[in-house]
């Protein structure tokens, strides 16, 4: 992974609540044995129409949003199957950060796993955000991933939480197997312990 | 007296997390062990890839169990082939083949009369057991937690890490007790008891935290019954859900082929015995549902906390204040194509399925059979059982039922995940309607452009023998 230290790009929004990972991605293409290139099924179902052919009013098919490595969406992002696909297809998209109301436990972690930033804020900052966004699409925020603040287009600074190891992890590049496996001995311990 | 912290007692989750905590720095998550590591076709290639990447064996093998499932044929033809459905399907499954052979993982193929679902094959076997942690890279692995075992989904990378060391980094979650006391109505089951609760606390309503399920209706529910309600903890957002093991656990368990045998068989339920939350343990949240006044239910939308009591109507979104979930109820509604404020009863159904890892097993399909015996699923519709697992197969046949299904008129199938999740070619078409005993309702889940109701078997059974969305309790004799 790349190391993740500030970010400033403009906001794709996508602001429905239970954004589920089967309309991340769906099951259908969940065949592969590799992550390459599931930035082309990322929204498959909303984003295409039958014959293959981009619907034009879906968010990420629009022009102007192309280049957009920030996501906008609503509470409990990320709901339901644990597969880490919708991270993967997110990232190939070229989303780096999202901002949502909430998120969903495993889609969290697997989004951490992948330098992939979740940013849960409030209802104050969201609204902002989707308002800011609603008067100028070309609106940008900043991200400080050491500081932890988002800064809105209009300058108002928004703290949000980020586990001190997760953290670590974005700002350094590194993955969090190399640190488990560091833990050989205990790991031999607790085996013998309870053999 | 003790003091007040040794008197709050433990909750089952703190007996079992803090038995499996192998190391812990500040500022730094949890390194947690893993007793069983379940695996499937579909997340785990990526995992494999990135182990041989850099070098590195499965640590415990032994403590690692594959099957085939998600993408696994169900329909086999006259001349008894079982075909799979396309080349990235089979070369998936063989995939998981050869990582087993290279890694020496064993592994439950295609043919072999272990396979099944994943979450019904562990109990099946006797792999899954009290006060272990066991995990998947599939989030219904909370199914195992009707054991008293922490059981959780993880995602691939996570898959790697178990795969590579045992063990998980992670955070504590807080615990979250729900009581449901009260005998449940006849024809009123565990599924209708777990859909009540998510459409009590929404999707995500458990976030963060782990579900234990108590209460006389929980004792009172078989270990099938149980797993339903575990199984479905993931869809209310939660890490996992746990009941705490007792006699019907141990029953159900013992002479199982993984179980432990003679002395060891003592001393395990000696061991268990200890496991349940201690009285007056503290929980971060609680919870009381009164189980006596359930009725069957349905989602009538496109996440399972959108439900009903099935002689209610769907919301009307004219009548709701908030602008979001307004807009929210409207574009569920459209995509169901339903009016709003009307009774789901005598709602057309196209497709009925009777499987996955919520409700495939034994108890499942026998309250199913008793609606179907004797009757006719009518002309134009479908209705598919999918038995959870080989086991299952073989000893439904042995019952009868699937005589009872075939003579219904219903298709008796080979088991796997199939239209629950779409990927093994059976799928809805788009604008079907479907009453469906799985897990799952979003957009396009058994197809793209598929509708789901999602219902206790006996609710599915009434549909697909009258086409359309009936009360399982008119039909019970």
């Amino acid at each position: 992974m790349e190391p993740f230290e500030k970010l400033e790009s403009r906001v794709v929004p996508l602001v429905a609540d239970n954004v589920d990972t089967d309309q991340i991605i769906p099951a259908r293409f969940l065949k592969v044995t590799d992550k390459e290139g599931l930035g082309e099924r990322l929204f498959a179902d909303w984003r295409y129409e039958a014959d293959g052919s981009p619907k034009p009013d879906f968010v990420l098919n629009q022009p102007r949003h192309q280049g957009a490595q920030v996501l906008l969406a609503g509470a409990n992002f990320g709901s339901g199957s644990s597969r880490e696909h919708a991270p993967w297809a997110l990232v190939d998209w070229g989303f780096k950060a999202i901002v949502a109301r909430s998120f969903a436990d495993i889609f969290q972690g697997n989004a951490l796993k992948n330098g992939l930033l979740p940013i849960p804020v409030d209802a104050e900052a969201h609204a902002a955000l989707a308002a800011a966004l609603e008067a100028d699409p070309a609106a940008t925020v900043s991200i400080d991933v050491a500081a932890q603040t988002l800064t809105l287009p209009g300058g108002e600074v928004v703290e949000f939480p980020l586990d001190p190891f997760s953290k670590h992890c974005l700002l350094q590049g590194v993955d969090e197997l190399g640190y488990l496996l560091g833990f050989e001995d205990a790991i031999a311990a607790h085996e013998a312990r309870r053999a | 007296m003790g003091t007040s912290h040794e008197s709050a007692g433990k909750t089952l989750f703190e007996k079992i997390w803090e038995s499996h905590v192998v190391a812990r720095e500040p500022e730094r998550p949890a390194v947690l062990y893993v007793d069983l590591h379940l695996i499937h076709e579909v997340t785990s290639p990526q995992a494999f890839a990135g182990l041989e990447k850099r070098g590195l064996k499965v640590r415990r093998p032994d403590r690692t169990v594959a099957t085939m499932d998600h993408s696994t044929p169900t329909l086999r033809r006259a001349d008894g082939s079982l075909p799979i459905v396309d080349e990235q399907s089979a070369a998936q499954l063989e995939k998981l083949r050869a990582n087993c052979e290279a890694f020496g993982i064993e592994l439950f193929a295609l043919g072999d009369p272990r396979n099944g679902i994943v979450h019904v094959v562990g109990p099946e076997q006797g792999l899954t057991q009290p006060g272990m942690t066991i995990v998947c890279g599939d989030s219904h692995t909370s199914t195992h937690g009707a054991f008293g075992a922490l059981a959780f989904g993880i995602g691939t990378s996570q898959v790697e890490h178990v795969l590579a060391s045992q063990c998980l980094l992670q955070r504590r979650p807080k615990t979250f007790r729900v009581t449901l006391d009260g005998q449940l109505a006849a024809g009123v089951t565990a599924k209708d008891l777990v859909l009540a609760l998510i459409a009590r606390i929404g999707t995500g309503g458990a976030t963060g935290h782990v579900l234990e399920y108590a209460g006389s209706a929980i004792r009172d529910l078989d270990m099938e019954g149980r797993m339903t309600v575990c199984n479905m903890s993931i869809e209310a957002g939660a890490k996992a859900g746990l009941i705490a093991p007792d006699e019907k656990t141990f029953a159900w368990l013992e002479g199982r082929p993984r179980a432990p045998k003679g002395e060891a068989w003592a001393a395990a339920v000696e061991r268990w015995r200890q496991l349940p939350s201690d009285e007056g343990a503290v929980f971060d949240r609680e919870l009381a549902i009164d189980a006596s006044a359930l009725e069957p239910r349905l989602t009538w939308g496109t996440n399972p906390g959108m439900g009903v009591g099935i002689g209610e109507a769907v919301p009307d979104p004219s009548s709701v204040g908030d602008a979001q979930e307004k807009a929210a109820l409207e574009k569920a509604l459209r995509y169901m194509e339903l009016a709003p404020g009307k009774p789901l009863l005598g709602q057309k159904i196209d497709v009925v399925f009777i499987g996955s890892c919520t409700n495939s097993r034994m108890s499942d399909l026998r309250d199913a059979a008793r609606i179907f015996e004797g009757r006719k699923v009518p002309a134009g519709m479908r209705a598919l059982v999918v038995p959870g697992s080989h086991e299952v197969k073989k000893q439904a046949e042995a019952e009868g039922l699937d005589r009872i299904f075939r003579e219904a008129g219903a298709e008796w199938r080979e088991p796997g995940c199939s239209m629950c999740i779409a990927m093994n070619g059976d799928q809805l078409s788009p604008g079907q309607y479907a009453v469906s005993t799985s897990n799952r309702n979003f957009e396009g889940r058994q197809g793209k452009g598929g509708r789901t109701f999602l219902a206790s078997p006996p609710t599915a059974a009434a549909a697909a023998v009258t086409g359309r969305i009936t009360d399982p309790r008119t039909l019970l004799g």
